[in-house]
């Protein structure tokens, strides 16, 4: 029980970043490998808004998640948009290109050690039974929470939701009928970083630390979740984000913190020979 | 076969011209010790995205595991010379590193390479820290803390011996019909398979012809490097293997050349900025595919046979006239 409190919390983070991966491929069939420097951005953010602007939880997270989608937004405008046209694969350099920048101009401007992130709340654990969770745990889970729905609400239910929807299925004929393609691409990168922004922030208040180079891991994890649950899909991010935040904590409580990333390829590796699409993804028969 | 024997023959002289040249460049004193470690670097460099060109630029599959098997090569070679440190434990070690490199691809690739796209890219980038996160668990391998002590027998002229075999095989497999046969299943799967061509076959062998060099360019990077750890071959070091052939060319042999000698030197020439460096390099490599979006070289090959044809053709209009 213990150990499903402290995956789902680590899952909400990989599924709040599987997110932003997912929607971006969807749109333009890009890995966006910089997603995980965002996510760290976003942390630095409210390191520094909390530190010298003494801002509180909530108004970090707003602020990160704006700051961020800024940031998304203008990476999209100069390093993606001339390249549109271009193979996916130089597209795909870019973004580690873009991430690179990001992970070593960091380092070069704050210096790329470990920083202590403020703790701008009190820590208190509440026991149920033999169960013991944290004021933050549960923040973590209900922020995320609210913030997926939040998303799913914008893809289904608004218009420039339905804008994305179109684009995703085709950009040409979604061009046809008046969508404007670049804006409802940089709205995508807006709401894909806002939410790696949150994740930054709530993953500083819960690890309690953050450096230039956090975001790497739990990028190419976030990505693999994503995947994992049908790339594509923002429900399937959501999914595939606990499933390997649960993985892994069971993993570590098993004893085998070793293997936990091993193990956590392997299902993938599985989960893709059995369901190529991922676990919602359709199979799309090939045509002749 | 026989019919490029004459150009596998110009190859050959040009070969062993540069070894004398480069030789005597360093006799001269003009390649320090410096320079010569850029150009084993460089060499090993090219023999990693030499292979990896061959899987991504010919049978078209996206494989993001290349790191994994440039360490099964590493550690195979490392265990054999650590044992037997000569120039043949050397040539034991590389063969042996090729072939369970290979015995591995051959393994993974069967079921996985059904997968498409980004699918397979995933799926690769995943097997190669699986194989990382073994040799970091393992005893024989010595854990985290990785190997050293390893004796240096990848000097240069090894380096460059190795580069010319490597190339020489890949191009001539690339030029064979079997090469064809792989090149057909990048260019239309499915058109491939109702000609008859059987793509699983021609795209695990592509892929396992790849995950062997890659163990051998493993094999020189230990022997040359003297230490190696789990950590040297994560997906990072996939990565940079694969900015060499994207930033050369996808598809060109001799883009990767380009690629590999053109980053090394940036390399080299940044070294004097310190943390500025990886900065720098980021932005060299953003602005270089935003506006060169299809590598230095495109597709475009330097050939022998296309100089040998132009040679003549230029002759024959002579004597026309």
């Amino acid at each position: 029980m213990q150990q499903l409190v402290n995956g789902l919390s680590l899952g909400s983070i990989y599924a709040l970043l599987a997110l932003g991966y997912t929607m971006v491929y969807g749109i333009i069939k890009l890995i966006n490998f910089a997603h995980g420097d965002i996510y760290m951005l976003g942390a630095f953010w409210g390191y520094y808004v909390i530190n010298q602007l003494h801002f509180n939880f909530w108004l970090a997270l707003a602020s990160a998640m704006l700051f961020c989608a800024l940031v998304g937004v203008v990476i999209e405008y100069l390093a993606y948009r001339p390249l549109r046209n271009s193979p996916r694969i130089a597209a795909l350099i870019t973004a580690i290109g873009v991430s690179f920048l990001l992970e070593n101009g960091m380092a070069y401007m704050f210096s790329s050690n470990v920083r202590s992130f403020p703790q701008v709340m009190k820590v208190k654990q509440y026991h149920l039974g033999s169960v013991s969770i944290s004021n933050i745990q549960i923040l973590i889970l209900a922020v995320s929470i609210i913030l997926m729905i939040l998303l799913q609400l914008i893809v289904r239910k608004t218009k420039m939701g339905k804008a994305m929807r179109a684009v995703s299925v085709d950009p040409a004929a979604a061009q046809l009928i008046g969508i404007n393609i670049d804006r409802t691409i940089s709205f995508t990168f807006a709401l894909g970083s806002a939410m790696a922004g949150a994740a930054g922030v709530m993953i500083g208040l819960y690890y309690n630390s953050i450096d230039p180079l956090m975001g790497m891991t739990p990028g190419i994890k976030a990505f693999v979740a994503a995947v994992l649950g049908g790339i594509g899909l923002i429900p399937g991010a959501a999914i595939g984000g606990f499933v390997i935040g649960l993985l892994e904590t069971l993993m570590q409580a098993l004893g085998f913190s070793a293997f936990k990333d091993a193990a956590v390829y392997a299902v993938l590796i599985i989960i893709l020979l059995i369901r190529p699409a991922g676990i919602l993804g359709k199979k799309i028969k090939e045509k002749v | 076969m026989k019919k490029n024997l004459k150009y596998n023959l110009t190859w050959l002289a040009i070969m062993v011209v540069g070894y004398v040249v480069i030789n005597l460049l360093e006799f001269a004193g003009i390649i320090d010790q410096f320079g010569e470690n850029t150009m084993v670097l460089i060499g090993i460099n090219i023999i990693l995205a030499t292979g990896l060109n061959l899987i991504i630029g010919f049978s078209g599959q996206f494989s993001l595991g290349h790191a994994g098997f440039m360490a099964i090569g590493a550690y195979v070679c490392a265990l054999i010379t650590s044992s037997v440190a000569t120039p043949m434990g050397m040539a034991i070690g590389m063969i042996a590193g090729a072939a369970v490199s290979a015995l591995v691809a051959l393994i993974v690739g069967i079921p996985t390479l059904r997968l498409d796209g980004d699918y397979l890219a995933i799926a690769t980038m995943g097997v190669a820290e699986i194989i990382r996160i073994i040799l970091n668990n393992l005893k024989i391998t010595n854990g985290p803390a990785g190997l050293y002590n390893i004796p240096l027998l990848a000097t240069w002229p090894v380096v460059y011996f190795m580069v010319c075999v490597t190339t020489l095989i890949i191009v001539n497999f690339i030029h064979s019909r079997d090469g064809r046969a792989v090149m057909s299943v990048r260019e239309n799967e499915i058109a491939a398979e109702s000609m008859g061509v059987n793509t699983t076959k021609w795209k695990v062998l592509a892929f396992v012809i790849g995950a062997a060099t890659a163990a051998i360019g493993g094999a020189l990077h230990a022997n040359y490097i003297q230490t190696i750890a789990p950590t040297d071959f994560g997906i990072m070091e996939s990565i940079n293997i694969l900015i060499i052939v994207v930033l050369g060319g996808i598809g060109s042999i001799t883009g990767t050349f380009v690629a590999a000698v053109v980053l090394g030197l940036l390399d080299m020439i940044l070294q004097n900025f310190g943390t500025l460096r990886m900065v720098l390099y980021s932005l060299a490599l953003i602005l270089l595919m935003v506006f060169k979006p299809s590598g230095l070289l495109g597709t475009w090959e330097f050939s022998v046979r296309n100089l040998f044809n132009r040679f003549t053709r230029s002759t024959k209009q002579k004597g026309d006239a």
